[in-house]
């Protein structure tokens, strides 16, 4: 008995950081923003309850379609993440040997050290008129003037693509490496060609590996915001600019904290369609 | 019968060592053939040659009259069982059977006939939409076998595919594998370091060491007549014992056992003998036996397994004797002196 009311003693001790960083830090922010997005100024300056902040945004065009412009490209960017990252996870875990392989995936890791901003920097240095790419196709007289490349979708995609897509790799690669070398073998024995091993046996063995990968990324670039904002200039139609300008632009914290809670529950309905329509178990994934 | 596959100076070398050296052997149609040594000796090598997943360096593999070089596995009319099975993990039972055959572009309704007949060969008709996860190694044992059968390949090579069943279903899977072949009629390769598997299953059993054969052979004659040192030692249990000298018909062991073994025209350095060659209390009229005494020092029961560890007399000398399981012996103990006989021709010299 007295052994077991000193375990429970330790499992509560135990659980209470988890439990205060939940409460303090996730739970209470959230449950305030809940509350003020049903929450307006009435013209004698009470705090009221109504819905027009959820309305506004199916009322007003430019919220709904920055809305969807956000989503399509969040979509594209995933799958861009996965064409590039995919082959990279392959060569790193059955291409190249062991010894080789961690190292080079250390590698991959460094620009997360660097940091979100500083990275995004680093390709406005790339990208801009003056930038790198530009001088070096001036250089070898390929081009007569600068691309205009910098604050448009192009290099806001290439931001997004960049900062996302180490999290497409590592959860690919967890589920490559657990792939029995023989079941390729296998198939090529019972007659199946280079495509068809990767169609039939290698993306459906490494479908849970992507799919929390596509969450991750997914999730991600809707919700950035450095990347738009400084990559993207003044054309970039993205939601989390809306979000902060309701916020910090026009002072309507009713309206960007709404807003706030339909990008959730949008984001997280476009994730279950997704997982619905790809026949994925949401239990499975990540394992 | 006819020759299904030839190989000629078979040789695959590696930057470091040379894992298979010079090998030559032919399987005969409808065969079950074994290829039995310890790990490490180059069978695996040997097998994913014949498969195509390895390029040989020298020598040649000719199946059904035509040569395999340059002819990637999936155009070969082998197929293999892998160790690890290599069930497709994602698909159900049906769709793991039916992958070769979508890959021959066959119409729907043959690879459903041919699926279905060949899950009832294996008795597993009914199992069509498990997931490969959920059934037992036995079953997941038939499903691997069942689709590259459904391949109706010239030969079927096992890689040790009961390796990494238990005890006791192994020992089932022995026979049912016996079974299945007899009944098929597909030639079988079957790799394994497993003597017992070699033996109870195969029509001819090749012995390989360090890259080569030491021999090829049906199981009895393995068992009965091993040609070298390494087959007496690894095929089967075996009493093994250092030689000293020879003296005319006498050899002593370097425990200084002295044996009488007529017949012998070389000095031989090493003696093996079998624990059920030794015959307990030899009656006066056997001829053609060497006699000594031994004293029991323990009794290893085992059932029908069960054994003596002796140690003769003369020279101390250590040595497991069987002990068969009838009324005659039944009062043996510890300490107890017995009369020890063997035959001159069990007595495997090389």
């Amino acid at each position: 008995m007295e052994n077991k009311k000193g375990f429970n003693i330790t499992f509560y001790l135990l659980i209470l950081p988890v439990l205060l960083w939940l409460i303090v830090l996730i739970v209470l922010p959230h449950l305030d923003l809940l509350i003020s997005s049903f929450q307006a100024d009435s013209d004698s300056g009470a705090k009221i309850f109504t819905l027009e902040n959820y309305t506004a945004f199916f009322k007003s065009k430019i919220y709904w379609l920055t809305f969807i412009n956000t989503a399509a490209y969040a979509i594209g960017i995933t799958i861009l993440a996965f064409i590039v990252t995919f082959p990279v996870a392959f060569y790193l875990t059955k291409v190249i040997s062991k010894k080789y392989a961690s190292f080079l995936a250390l590698l991959l890791l460094i620009p997360l050290w660097v940091g979100e901003l500083v990275t995004v920097y680093g390709w406005m240095i790339l990208l801009g008129d003056h930038g790198v790419i530009n001088e070096f196709l001036l250089y070898i007289g390929l081009i007569d003037k600068p691309i205009n490349m910098l604050y448009t979708n192009f290099s806001m995609s290439i931001g997004l693509l960049y900062i996302s897509m180490l999290f497409m790799v590592v959860p690919v690669m967890s589920t490559l490496e657990s792939l029995d070398d023989s079941l390729i073998e296998a198939a090529s024995d019972l007659g199946a060609t280079k495509w068809t091993i990767f169609t039939k046996i290698i993306i459906p063995y490494s479908m849970p590996g992507i799919t929390s990968g596509g969450i991750i990324v997914f999730m991600l670039v809707i919700g950035d915001y450095v990347a738009p904002d400084i990559l993207g200039g003044k054309s970039s139609l993205w939601f989390t600019e809306q979000i902060y300008n309701e916020f910090l632009s026009t002072f309507n914290w009713g309206e960007g904290a709404a807003f706030g809670f339909l990008l959730l529950m949008i984001s997280s309905s476009i994730i279950w369609l997704a997982l619905k329509l790809t026949g994925q178990k949401l239990e499975r994934v990540g394992s | 019968m006819s020759k299904i596959l030839e190989i000629k100076n078979l040789t695959k070398e590696f930057k470091e060592f040379t894992a298979v050296k010079n090998v030559t052997f032919d399987v005969d149609e409808g065969g079950f053939f074994s290829i039995l040594g310890p790990s490490g000796c180059g069978k695996t090598t040997l097998l994913r040659m014949i498969s195509g997943f390895i390029k040989e360096s020298k020598g040649e593999i000719i199946i059904r009259n035509e040569s395999m070089s340059g002819i990637p596995p999936e155009k070969r009319p082998v197929n293999i069982v892998f160790q690890s099975l290599a069930l497709f993990p994602m698909m159900n039972v049906r769709e793991n059977v039916a992958f070769g055959l979508k890959r021959q572009k066959l119409s729907k309704s043959e690879i459903d006939d041919r699926v279905s007949d060949m899950l009832s060969r294996v008795s597993l008709q009914g199992f069509e939409k498990k997931k490969v996860t959920e059934l037992s190694g036995g079953q997941r044992q038939r499903v691997a076998i069942a689709r590259s059968l459904v391949m109706k390949p010239s030969i079927l090579l096992l890689d040790e595919p009961l390796g990494a069943l238990d005890r006791k279903l192994r020992e089932h899977m022995k026979i049912e594998l016996k079974l299945l072949q007899k009944e098929l009629g597909t030639t079988f390769i079957y790799i394994t370091h497993d003597q017992s598997e070699a033996l109870v299953m195969s029509d001819k059993v090749a012995v390989m060491n360090k890259g080569h054969f030491e021999q090829i052979d049906t199981p009895r004659n393995l068992y009965k007549n091993p040609k070298t040192a390494f087959v007496a030692g690894f095929v089967g249990e075996s009493n093994r014992l250092e030689l000293k000298s020879r003296d005319g018909d006498f050899i002593t062991t370097k425990d200084g056992w002295k044996l009488e073994k007529k017949g012998l025209d070389f000095d031989p350095e090493v003696l093996y003998i079998r624990p059920e060659a030794l015959i307990l209390a030899p009656t006066e009229d056997l001829i053609d036996i060497s006699r000594f005494h031994v004293k029991i020092r323990t009794i290893l029961f085992d059932g029908s397994n069960t054994k003596v560890s002796a140690i003769e007399s003369t020279s101390g000398a250590e040595i497991l004797i069987s002990l068969p399981q009838n009324a005659k012996f039944e009062n043996l103990k510890e300490g107890d002196t017995v009369e020890v006989g063997i035959n001159y021709d069990d007595l495997k010299c090389y």
